[in-house]
């Protein structure tokens, strides 16, 4: 019997949200790791009950976790309890959450500073994982978007960690500054149709493409306008809280800016506004309709300032017509006193017949549409903050 | 046997109880008994100290014997109580949020 699995990072834990493809009754698990902040957990596409989350803290640094019963139990990767502490050849065990930049001249372009606020360099420093993207097809390569921002990669199964450094390297690495919530890496998409093809993007450096599984990256941010920074439209610099792809169309982006919400139909080479009839182009989350490709949503938030939903009304808007053209959802969500915001990482959706819409907010609410957004319910209200929400359709 | 106490998310990490007990070779300074942690629970390798720098994280503190060692070199020989093991050492989280 189908169902989904809804898996919810919070600032005090895990939490899973189980249920039939009804999506009216729900169980609820959790707190796992309670106390821990959990940017980010995500499933294995190739493997569901391969699970990977990213457990930090401001005390104990960075701790990656895996399932492979679907998050029932979970161990640290390569750390099973009562297994030695050292490999056959002496090597130290224990590096699952090793996250070291490389700069060594092997790669050629060694980096080891980036713009601060102030204008002077600074040195690049590991402070967590933002996001976890695991392979298409192998539930041993996983992608790790990390603050400060690079890209890192393991093939085995998260017990060790090594960065694509091409992406650093290559060329305005340098001139990148980190947003008001740092400089992390916060999306990556991954190419169905092309392997070799991966979109990244970065808070705020902007959108980034490889066509080389990662050795060469190039910025693709021709189109974006922000007049907060020096030069308008600048090649780096755009503070891109997220961007989204259905995975029939790859070329097909589109993207949730600081200010703006824009669409790419060549492959991020060149963008254009696509904000439209809303009440405000602010806003973190942009998701594509499971099965409708020109069916896109998001939650406009009031400012840069006031981060909350416009007149204290919560509404998901939706534009059937790949944007421009945007309507309110608002049957079942909060339409008074409401001052929650949704966070960049904690919007989804499943790809049952009827597609579920997912998204979890500052107040602990994770609100589910299973019928593509014209009717809302609260699966639970009460979590503590959430700071990310994926969904796995189980078959 | 050096007796560290450990805090709570730690030992919920390494899936012990509030305090465990290592064999150290050597002279037991701090960085010797961190180092017999490490070896014994490689599950807490880089949440004590930083994987590369080897810096002890800001928002914890080492304590033995009623002195706050936090701040001294990581080579400094531990009082002999500790040696004994009639007195923990004690990582301790720093006590800070609302």
């Amino acid at each position: 019997m189908s169902g989904v699995r809804v898996l919810v990072g919070t600032r005090k834990g895990v939490f899973i949200l189980t249920s039939d493809s009804k999506r009216q009754k729900w169980d609820v698990s959790g707190p796992n790791f309670a106390g821990w902040e959990i940017y980010h957990m995500k499933g294995s596409p190739s493997d569901p009950n391969r699970i990977y989350t990213s457990q930090t803290s401001g005390w104990f640094g960075q701790i990656i976790q895996r399932s492979d019963d679907g998050g029932k139990t979970w161990f640290q990767p390569g750390l099973k309890p009562g297994e030695p502490t050292k490999s056959p050849e002496g090597f130290q065990i224990g590096e699952s959450n090793k996250f070291v930049y490389d700069t060594s001249p092997e790669t050629g372009k060694p980096l080891t500073t980036h713009q601060w606020y102030d204008g002077t360099q600074h040195p690049w420093e590991f402070k967590r994982v933002w996001h976890l993207e695991p392979s298409l097809n192998d539930p041993n390569t996983v992608y790790a978007g990390v603050e400060d921002a690079a890209l890192f990669r393991t093939t085995d199964g998260g017990k060790s960690w090594h960065e694509l450094p091409g992406l650093r390297g290559h060329g305005t690495g340098a001139q990148w500054t980190p947003g008001a919530g740092g400089m992390c890496l916060h999306t990556i998409l991954l190419d169905q149709t092309n392997r070799r093809r991966m979109y990244v993007a970065i808070s705020s450096a902007g959108t980034f493409r490889t066509d080389d599984e990662g050795k060469t990256w190039k910025p693709i941010n021709r189109g974006l306008i922000s007049q907060y920074i020096p030069d308008p439209d600048a090649e780096i610099g755009h503070c891109v809280h997220r961007i989204a792809m259905h995975r029939s169309r790859p070329n097909t982006l589109f993207m949730q800016k600081h200010w703006d919400v824009m669409r790419s139909d060549d492959a991020g080479d060149n963008w254009r506004e696509i904000s439209g009839n809303l009440p405000t182009d602010f806003g973190f989350v942009i998701d594509v309709h499971a099965h409708e490709p020109e069916t896109i949503y998001v939650i406009p938030i009031k400012n840069d300032s006031e981060h909350f939903p416009p007149d204290g009304k919560l509404r998901v808007y939706r534009s059937r017509t790949g944007g421009n053209k945007w309507e309110p959802l608002t049957n079942g969500l909060p339409q008074e006193n409401c001052y929650v915001n949704v966070l960049r990482d904690a919007m989804a959706v499943d790809s049952l017949d009827k597609c579920g819409i997912y998204f979890g907010t500052t107040g602990g609410q994770v609100y589910v549409s299973p019928d593509g957004g014209d009717n809302w319910n609260a699966i639970v209200h009460d979590l503590p903050a959430i700071l990310s929400v994926e969904v796995q359709t189980l078959k | 046997m050096i007796r560290v106490v450990l805090p709570y998310h730690l030992r919920t990490l390494a899936r012990v109880g509030p305090e465990v007990e290592l064999d150290v070779n050597g002279v037991v300074t701090v960085r010797s008994v961190l180092d017999a942690l490490e070896i014994r629970y490689p599950m807490l390798c880089g949440t004590i100290r930083d994987h590369v720098t080897q810096q002890r994280r800001p928002f914890l503190r080492f304590f033995a014997c009623e002195q706050d060692l936090s701040l001294e070199p990581p080579d400094t020989i531990l009082p002999d109580a500790i040696v004994s093991g009639s007195e923990p050492f004690l990582i301790i989280g720093a006590i800070a949020g609302g």
